[in-house]
């Protein structure tokens, strides 16, 4: 407790001496939230795999996802599909690999893209009130309680199928997520003594934000965005499974799902077990990544 | 009594900006974007006239601001107007739809309140233990599974290999609908009526998209009873009832786990939400005949005004649910209504 209170004193943050200062914190944390610090490294582990598959998808898998002769058609999986292949005769495993290009940059760009619309949105009208604050609070508060996910159906049908459509879609649902968050803190650290300080001194406006609020949420917007991916990387698949995501040519998590649903009759059980599993690992990763930083960056976060 | 009248029509009033805002917000962006219900009625080789007359009689040429007044007059007075595809009410489908939502979102939160609620207050008691973090890895990992996916995981398990349960649809193909036409929710119907097998039928049906949509929902209220049950374990009054010499059980469980459940109840009208979205995945999964297999029919056939009508019958049951929520809420705690 003491500790975060130093940091919010020193008013006049640099990037240097903010970085120190989290690297403390994590040191600090290692050594006191030992298993918070596992969740975390674990977390990080699996999104680090991932990714490299994503990057490089050559050094995974020699087959091509979109090869219709990679071998038989729903062959169970051999020492050559790992994973078998689907009713198309493509390698489960490349679809795999080059389907996780798609949903994590889908969940990353839209949750980018919540986040730079929310976090100003969240700022201004934290620091301005007034009316605009109270009509874009209930518009935000509005589209919140509203499922998302029905949401990002409307969203994605009226767009219809495209990379950019469904990260767009993705991104309407959780844009209240950063501007409640970020509302919600401008507030209370509006109220405090050193920007008051400041704007007696005649820092302006913008100046304040940038130099004396914004600093202060990083910590919470980065747990919450790790935490937004995952829902992110959920919606997407949903989005794909119910058949509203991509075109055809491209690889999918949740697209090879809803195939592989066709063919659970017959029991064709490995063209839907691996593709769920990724989702879910996928998702595990960045909500254990979120959950250790929480509790190492603010542990009163989680228990709210 | 006159407060919490007086708070329950300021709590009804703030529910219409939200099923307002998000009217409009589909309204305006089902017209913005391309395609629209005639052509997807009448095929795109229809001539040129035959559109256009089609959308005259559909009131489409009109201005959107046009429209949206139009249509919004016609909600004040309860009405969400014809289908545009079907001659139909758009409440036909939605009436007939509901009951199957219904039937499996409460089902869904049982199962959901029953494992996590006991789950949530065990690695409170227990925090920083082996079976607290146990607990913690299961409420993360129920919570990234896909409801989609652990319902296909299910099917395979217990109705393709074992062959125990059907895998889809709310009833069997002989069973005969004059059981279920009282209320829709089939498990009451067939109860009313006496029919036994049928209510076995009916139960067999629902055991698998209920379970499925309660595990994955589970983790929430695992997190969400944990939290609150340390906060509560900490207060005086726990402090006090140990000090009593209360064994530890009746402590945690009956002085904690009340105080903490509070809480869980104000935080319900947010997982409602949440539980809707599971219940459209959750009826793709297993063709099962509700409100979102209805809304995502209807999205292929771009039918505005039944699109139209569901979100909102969507956006007034989230608030309806949060209302009840408050109102339960205010009767416990006197405070609320200051």
């Amino acid at each position: 407790m003491k500790r975060e209170n130093d940091v919010r004193s020193s008013a006049a943050f640099s990037p240097a001496s903010a970085a120190a200062s989290l690297v403390r914190r994590f040191a600090d944390a290692a050594r006191k939230y030992r298993a918070e610090w596992w969740i975390l490294l674990a977390g990080a582990l699996i999104i680090v795999l991932i990714g490299t598959m994503t990057v490089f998808p050559g050094l995974f898998t020699r087959f091509d996802p979109m090869d219709q002769e990679a071998g038989g058609q729903m062959e169970a999986p051999s020492r050559t599909h790992p994973m078998g292949t689907d009713n198309l005769s493509r390698d489960v495993w490349a679809r795999m690999v080059y389907g996780s290009q798609t949903i994590l940059g889908v969940a990353i760009a839209a949750a980018l893209l919540s986040a730079l619309i929310g976090i100003p949105l969240g700022l201004l009208s934290g620091f301005a009130g007034g009316a605009f604050d109270k009509v874009l609070s209930l518009v935000m508060d509005s589209v919140y309680s509203f499922p998302g996910l029905i949401l990002a159906i409307a969203f994605a049908s009226m767009l219809g199928p495209g990379v950019v459509n469904i990260t767009l879609s993705v991104s309407v649902v959780y844009i209240p997520t950063y501007f409640r968050l970020v509302r919600g803190q401008t507030l209370s650290i509006k109220e405090e003594v050193y920007v008051e300080a400041a704007r007696a001194l005649g820092a302006r406006r913008a100046a304040i934000l940038a130099r004396y609020v914004l600093p202060n949420i990083v910590a919470t917007i980065v747990v919450v965005f790790s935490m937004n991916v995952a829902d992110a990387i959920m919606t997407e698949a949903a989005l794909s499974y119910i058949g509203l995501g991509l075109p055809a040519g491209i690889p999918d998590w949740g697209m090879d799902l809803s195939m592989g649903k066709k063919f659970l009759p017959s029991g064709i059980w490995w063209m839907i077990t691996f593709p769920g599993l990724m989702i879910m690992l996928l998702a595990l990763g960045f909500t254990m990544l979120g959950e250790g930083l929480a509790e190492i960056l603010n542990p009163r976060l989680l228990e709210k | 009594m006159r407060h919490l009248l007086s708070y329950l029509i300021t709590r009804l009033l703030m529910a219409i900006p939200m099923v307002f805002i998000l009217l409009s917000l589909v309204f305006v962006v089902l017209r913005v974007m391309p395609g629209d219900p005639v052509s997807s009625m009448l095929g795109g080789h229809a001539p040129e006239e035959v559109i256009e007359r089609k959308k005259a009689e559909l009131g489409l040429n009109k201005p959107i601001a046009i429209q949206y007044v139009e249509y919004l007059g016609k909600l004040l007075r309860l009405d969400l107007g014809d289908s545009m595809i079907f001659t139909e009410r758009v409440s036909a489908p939605i009436l007939d739809k509901l009951p199957a939502t219904l039937e499996l979102t409460v089902c869904g939160l049982l199962v959901s309140l029953g494992l996590g609620v006991p789950l949530g207050a065990f690695a409170a008691r227990r925090r920083r233990s082996g079976r607290d973090y146990g607990i913690r890895l299961y409420a993360n990992a129920v919570y990234c599974i896909p409801v989609y996916w652990m319902g296909l995981m299910l099917q395979l398990v217990f109705g393709v290999w074992l062959g125990w349960v059907p895998i889809s649809g709310r009833t069997g193909p002989r069973m005969s609908s004059s059981a279920f036409s009282r209320t829709g929710f089939y498990l009451i119907d067939t109860l009313l009526t006496g029919d036994i097998q049928a209510f076995g039928d009916v139960f067999l049906h629902l055991l698998l998209p209920a379970f499925t949509l309660g595990v994955t929902l589970s983790g929430i209220f695992v997190r969400l009873t944990r939290a609150n049950m340390l906060d509560v374990l900490k207060s005086d009054y726990i402090l006090a009832a140990r000090a009593r010499g209360l064994p530890e059980r009746r402590v945690v469980y009956d002085h904690g786990l009340r105080n903490a459940l509070i809480p869980v109840v104000t935080m319900l009208g947010l997982q409602f939400s949440l539980l809707l979205a599971g219940a459209i995945l959750t009826e793709t999964t297993f063709s099962w005949p509700g409100m979102g297999r209805l809304l995502l029919e209807r999205i292929y056939l771009r039918d505005y005004p039944t699109i139209q009508g569901i979100i909102v019958v969507y956006a007034l049951f989230v608030s309806l649910v949060s209302l009840l929520v408050d109102l339960l809420y205010a009767a416990i705690d006197p405070r609320v209504r200051l």
